[in-house]
């Protein structure tokens, strides 16, 4: 994969808060992801990870807190109660060009996959489009099937595509949702392999993840997230394991 | 700049998944053809009775039909979680309202214009000598229908019974569009055909007014 130009960008999350209603998803979170750092974070289901993932990604709007960008040229999102809000800003309007990977796809299933990555790269002004989803498609392992419409795809074929969309702008701030779903093992070394070169080269990484996989291995830190609030954070590799796997939850 | 350059290349996204698999216009058409042929059928209508009330009946079977084809327009968007893709995408969010108030407009206005002839022939006007004004003016309905429909298609997607939730808001919305189309249509289908300018205006007005509103705020519909 050609490395894209980037400038090294954390991200700064500030005593985030979100309610659906009466019930906190997440209760006043801080964290702060140093540029370069790729944390992993475990947690139950529903204990507030894939919103957390998504307020990074401006795709939610906080009910309390803020989000920023450091290293970026960080404008502030502020989620507070009352008052007309402004619009949620795109992550890279920002300064920090970010690449999201959801539970669900997030790609077109009655587009091809090709087609698919030409949409996204246009939309994100990138220049040879064409040249850069093709360089995709072979670094996911598609090439040959980049003529296929994605609904005749299987699972793990559709998580290829769903990455390389996230990978499009070269984002300088990783955020994976689970990102091994539907992939088979071999998939799960390629995905494994890539973060690495990504982490490596100093691109910041959050992801959500259930136990310990070769993908696990890979962070630097990890958090356990419970009923919304981050119930262990560590950087040492021996703890790491614990809060992976749930031990003493 | 950046709106239009996307705005572009998400109309054409919506083009080609409508034209490779035909649902919406597919079954736009049919339901319009159905309600035509019902009410030819039932009423029988004379000459004189097809220029009074063919027109209200014309919009009237063209809004059902729209509210049946605007529903999916931002509930595909869910399907893969894609308008999540599209809003970490785009460089003007409007851009996406835009593409997809465009697509609609294009494929109501293509299948009224398909469906005029066969209302002609089943209640004996005549549109030949005015089918140029008659396009204008269902290409001013047509986007007085599509762009609140395009708005209240993203909220309604969000919502709990959306499948009804759509026509509930929009079609007391769309009763100042139905009552001038129905007269800008009936002008031209009058014994003395006419435009009738004061109609068309205020068809233009409503267009501009929603158009504003959803660039001012059509932002904030997108949020989850």
């Amino acid at each position: 994969m050609t490395v894209q130009a980037f400038a090294p960008t954390g991200i700064r999350f500030e005593n985030i808060e979100k309610r659906y209603g009466g019930l906190y998803a997440l209760r006043r979170v801080s964290l702060e992801v140093a540029p370069g750092e790729c944390v992993a974070f475990a947690g139950r289901n529903g204990s507030g990870k894939t919103t957390l993932l998504r307020i990074g990604a401006q795709l939610v709007r906080p009910s309390g807190g803020s989000v920023s960008f450091p290293g970026a040229n960080g404008d502030e999102l502020r989620g507070e109660d009352g008052g007309v809000k402004p619009p949620l800003q795109r992550p890279d309007a920002m300064g920090a060009p970010l690449g999201f990977v959801a539970h669900a796809t997030m790609v077109y299933d009655e587009l091809t996959a090709e087609e698919n990555l030409l949409l996204f790269a246009k939309l994100q002004g990138i220049a040879e489009p064409g040249a850069r989803a093709a360089a995709l498609l072979e670094e996911v392992g598609l090439s040959e099937r980049r003529g296929s419409l994605v609904r005749t795809f299987s699972r793990g074929m559709r998580q290829r595509v769903a990455i390389a969309r996230a990978l499009l702008s070269g984002p300088s701030v990783l955020l994976l949702d689970e990102p091994a779903t539907g992939l088979d093992p071999e998939g799960i070394t390629w995905l494994a392999s890539t973060l690495r070169r990504m982490r490596d080269a100093g691109r910041t990484i959050l992801m959500s993840l259930h136990g310990e996989s070769e993908i696990s291995a890979l962070a630097t830190r990890a958090i356990r997230l419970d009923a919304g609030s981050v119930a262990a954070d560590t950087r040492a590799r021996s703890d790491m394991r614990a809060i992976l796997t749930f031990a003493g939850a | 700049m950046a709106l239009f350059a996307n705005t572009t290349v998400l109309l054409g996204k919506e083009l080609r998944t409508e034209f490779r698999s035909r649902e919406l216009l597919t079954t736009t058409v049919v339901f319009i053809l159905v309600v035509i042929v019902l009410f030819s059928f039932t009423f029988d209508p004379s000459v004189g009775e097809s220029r009074k009330f063919g027109p209200g009946l014309l919009w009237l079977s063209f809004l059902f039909a729209a509210s049946l084809m605007l529903q999916p327009c931002f509930l595909r968007e869910q399907n893969n979680d894609t308008l999540s893709a599209l809003r970490l995408a785009v460089q003007d969010p409007f851009s996406i309202f835009l593409a997809k108030l465009s697509a609609n407009t294009v494929f109501l206005l293509l299948t009224e214009v398909l469906m005029l002839p066969i209302f002609a022939i089943l209640y004996n006007v005549h549109i030949l000598a005015v089918f140029p004004q008659l396009v204008l003016v269902l290409f001013l309905g047509s986007l007085g229908v599509a762009i609140p429909g395009t708005a209240f298609s993203a909220i309604s997607a969000q919502a709990r019974m959306r499948e009804l939730m759509l026509p509930l808001l929009l079609l007391p919305l769309l009763t100042p569009v139905l009552i001038a189309s129905t007269e800008a249509t009936s002008g031209l289908l009058a014994e003395n055909p006419g435009l009738r300018i004061d109609w068309l205006g205020f068809l233009a007005g409503f267009d501009i007014v929603f158009l504003t509103a959803l660039w001012l705020f059509g932002e904030y519909l997108l949020e989850e």
